[in-house]
């Protein structure tokens, strides 16, 4: 069952709005587009925050909008991060982080307190201070909190990372990556950064002037020939793998991917747990055979061609399944057009793609 | 009666500000925030106050509230008596003559604070009545000092809206301003001196006042 049903449609500036998506009770679902293609405007209408007068929304089997309904936003058990933080400046950090919690009831029920979301945030020593005296991270983390705390049942993000520098979203990803873990609801996540959704995402809404273009599981739509993020120069694939064991001299973590045995750098993860790699597509190579005696490459498993399609005059962008029947986690590898020509490479071969990096992004 | 002119003056301007305050914010609020095309014409309506002469502003005031027009009649029937030459015809005066001093920094504070707030609040269970007390108002505060300190001052300084529609009756209207005047025709420049002098410190010091609290309270919120 869905915990989010929901479908807007309306005028949008130039152009007319007409989305309709679903997301899981569990996990992250992002809306990812360019600026301007609505995706902000499909998390207020989510929120109430704006109305499409031809919209129906149902969430957790509540109709929250239909052609006969609007819960106001104030009655809608959300958990809304805006883009810029939007503290109380009035109130100090403790009372911006209580602000939801007075108003949505007494009652335990499945609520973070504000000692365990001020210690999952990593914000339990700025709690006196006045939001004027935190730096933009900070700010960030407390208006994540004080989300959490108003006891919602769904968490929508809008871009709540684009307003920071580089450093501080590194900093604060591994929070989000946390949250990702520990929340058992859904979370609604827009953003322009492909990178933070192949860190975060587990499903896809890819929106382009205010329609869907795509939806599905995140490895899928990045995979998907039919669509232009693989042929993007920084495109990567997003598998899950199991940790199997971790080699303590070498420093190796080995992990399963559809069958085929990686070994990757660091000790990933506990033995059996499922995290998320990210595989850039620059950064794999074909061979025909697995000849890698003087070769560096630790990782190159035997995969199935199931499409390729030209990336600009010279490259090409092959799509690849690991396993020889073609059947399992989806590989992007971004080669020449003369090494495609030369190798005589066609769909349906199988070929040992040369991992040269695997990175881990996140657990899945 | 020097003093009993000082007494009524302040009883005059408390009780203003008061009614200033409980009127002017809700309505400073509805121009801020209402979208309807006719508010503007209800913004000049208000603001007409600051350009008017006070003897015309009292002279239909005077009019409005005699007991020839319904609206005085309605008054009237209110209160027991008409309101011109009493107390309470002065009140009603100095509130539509103060209004504008209120409204305007109130709706600026209100119109700086923007959706986002608000927003917030809303996505945080508060209704928008809580949202109006919790979050608008304290973040207001600056413009509602400014205008509560504008209010009364200027209701302490009226005179020409004060002579049409409260004439000159010690203890009932007879307020600052117009003892000063009436010192002054009666050649009694002592008198007028120290009301006059009194007048100016105490000009100084609300503006002098209204400069540092504004300062202080901006800072407190940046």
């Amino acid at each position: 069952m869905n915990a989010i049903d929901a479908r807007f449609k309306g005028r949008l500036g130039s152009f007319e709005l007409d989305v309709a998506f679903s997301a899981p009770e569990r996990g992250v679902t992002a809306l990812f587009g360019p600026s301007g293609c609505g995706k902000t405007t499909v998390l207020r209408c989510i929120a109430g925050l704006e109305r499409m007068a031809g919209g129906s929304l149902v969430v957790n089997g509540r109709v929250w909008q239909s052609a006969s309904t609007f819960v106001a936003s104030h009655k809608r058990p959300i958990g809304y991060v805006f883009q810029e933080a939007n503290l109380f400046p009035h109130l100090s950090v403790r009372a911006n982080m209580l602000y939801g919690r007075r108003r949505s009831g007494g009652g335990p029920g499945g609520a973070v307190d504000l000692d365990e979301a001020a210690d999952l945030l990593g914000i339990a020593h700025l709690l006196d201070r006045s939001p004027a005296r935190l730096s933009g991270g900070e700010r960030q983390r407390v208006a994540i909190g004080r989300a959490l705390m108003s006891k919602p049942e769904i968490l929508l993000m809008d871009e709540p990372l684009s307003a920071l520098d580089r450093l501080t979203k590194n900093d604060i990803l591994p929070y989000l990556e946390r949250l990702h873990d520990e929340l058992a609801m859904p979370i609604v996540y827009v953003s322009h950064d492909i990178a933070e959704v192949e860190r975060l995402a587990d499903q896809l809404v890819l929106l382009e002037a205010g329609r869907v273009r795509a939806s599905g599981s995140v490895g899928a739509v990045l995979a998907d020939p039919a669509l232009p993020l693989s042929r993007q120069p920084e495109a990567s694939a997003i598998v899950s793998a199991r940790v199997e064991a971790f080699d303590p001299e070498f420093g190796l973590s080995t992990v399963m991917v559809s069958g085929a045995e990686f070994l990757v750098p660091g000790q990933v993860g506990d033995i059996g747990a499922v995290c998320r790699m990210r595989i850039a597509a620059s950064d794999v190579a074909l061979a025909r055979s697995r000849s890698l005696a003087g070769s560096s490459i630790l990782n190159a498993p035997i995969t199935r061609i199931v499409a390729a399609e030209p990336a600009g005059p010279y490259q090409m962008v092959v799509y690849l399944r690991i396993g020889p029947s073609g059947r399992g986690a989806p590989l992007l590898a971004r080669i020449s057009l003369r090494s495609w020509r030369t190798l005589g490479l066609a769909v349906g071969d199988t070929v040992h793609a040369l991992i040269k990096g695997v990175a881990l992004a996140g657990p899945a | 009666m020097m003093a009993e002119a000082i007494f009524l003056t302040l009883k005059l301007a408390l009780l203003t500000t008061v009614l200033l305050l409980l009127l002017g914010t809700p309505l400073a609020w509805w121009l801020a925030r209402s979208r309807a095309f006719w508010k503007e014409i209800v913004g000049a309506v208000v603001a007409l106050p600051l350009v008017l002469p006070p003897t015309v502003l009292g002279f239909y005031l005077l009019l409005l509230l005699g007991p020839q027009s319904p609206v005085g009649r309605f008054a009237a029937a209110i209160f027991g008596h008409t309101l011109p030459f009493t107390f309470a015809g002065l009140v009603v005066a100095s509130v539509i003559y103060s209004m504008p001093f209120v409204v305007q920094p109130v709706r600026n504070a209100f119109e700086a604070i923007g959706e986002r707030p608000l927003e917030a609040a809303a996505t945080l269970r508060a209704s928008p009545l809580d949202a109006f007390f919790t979050v608008a108002l304290p973040l207001a505060r600056p413009g509602l000092v400014t205008g509560a300190v504008l209010g009364f001052a200027h209701t302490v300084g009226e005179f020409g809206v004060v002579l049409m529609i409260g004439g000159n009756i010690p203890g009932e209207t007879k307020v600052l301003s117009v003892a000063i005047y009436d010192y002054v025709e009666t050649l009694q420049w002592d008198k007028a001196h120290i009301l006059a002098g009194g007048m100016v410190a105490f000009a100084f010091i609300v503006i002098l006042v209204t400069t540092v609290t504004d300062r202080r309270l901006r800072h407190r919120l940046t």
